[in-house]
């Protein structure tokens, strides 16, 4: 059993870091032997979360991302966070097909997919203070071997 | 992430190699749309079995796309086989408004 880790990666808000983001948080999570599947969730969850940041925290002006996992036991818990404009109405935006920049060709299916590919979704969001999106996903592949 | 593009009759043959993303999606956007209005062309096939990675960003590149399509009259199809990129189209929705072959031939054909 893995004793508990823990990682923290700071960048700005450019969207070439986006790739670097999930990829990061993707090595730091196959110490807990994930299937190519788990993986897979993690680096589109993580890729949201961050692309959110950087879209909709900052408006593609310029603003640190901080990305924070956590490994323990059979899971991991990732928080993205941005110190952007923050979210007026959580329930709004994370309502399937949403979202508030239709003319930037966004599908509003980022939170939709966090949601499925992660077993946790927690979004909290200040109005001029910025957004944290708490995840969390259980490898089943270890809970199975068990 | 690498782009090709052909043209055969009215179709705009698109080729995605690599991850899409936020990043990538809009210079291939850019690209792919400048070509179809340039040569005016009438339908979009999307190669994405070469795609290692998509987020929810490809999503919103098909769709616009799309829209482009539906304004000339015309279609796009989508040439997958990867079932983490087939998942995520299933997830959206867009199967049922676009078809999904699993090779360039029949994408044609059809």
């Amino acid at each position: 059993m893995l004793e508990k880790n823990y990682m923290k990666l700071e960048f700005i808000s450019k969207s070439s870091n986006e790739s670097f983001a999930r990829v990061v948080v993707a090595a730091f999570a196959s110490q807990l032997d994930p299937t190519i599947e788990e993986l897979s969730d993690i680096k589109t969850a993580v890729s949201e979360a961050v692309t959110n940041a950087i879209i909709h925290g900052y408006e593609y002006g310029e603003g640190m991302v901080t990305v924070e996992a956590t490994l323990e036991k059979d899971k991991i818990e990732i928080v993205v966070e941005d110190m952007g404009r923050g979210i007026e109405d959580v329930d709004k935006a994370m309502e399937p097909f949403y979202t508030s920049k239709p003319d930037l060709e966004r599908s509003g299916m980022g939170f939709t997919v966090m949601e499925t590919f992660m077993d946790e979704l927690k979004v909290e969001s200040k109005v001029g203070q910025g957004t944290k999106i708490i995840m969390i996903k259980k490898f089943k592949s270890l809970s199975d071997r068990e | 992430m690498n782009l090709s593009m052909k043209v055969i009759n009215e179709y705009l043959i698109v080729s995605l190699n690599g991850e899409l993303d936020h990043h990538t999606s809009e210079e291939i956007r850019k690209k792919v749309d400048q070509k179809y209005f340039n040569q005016n062309l009438k339908n979009i096939i999307l190669d994405l079995r070469g795609l290692k990675f998509m987020d929810s960003s490809g999503i919103g590149l098909v769709m616009g796309r799309y829209k482009n399509c539906k304004e000339k009259n015309g279609d796009v199809a989508i040439v997958s086989t990867n079932p983490y990129i087939n998942r995520m189209l299933n997830m959206s929705g867009l199967p049922k408004i676009i078809n999904i072959y699993s090779s360039m031939e029949e994408a044609i054909i059809d």
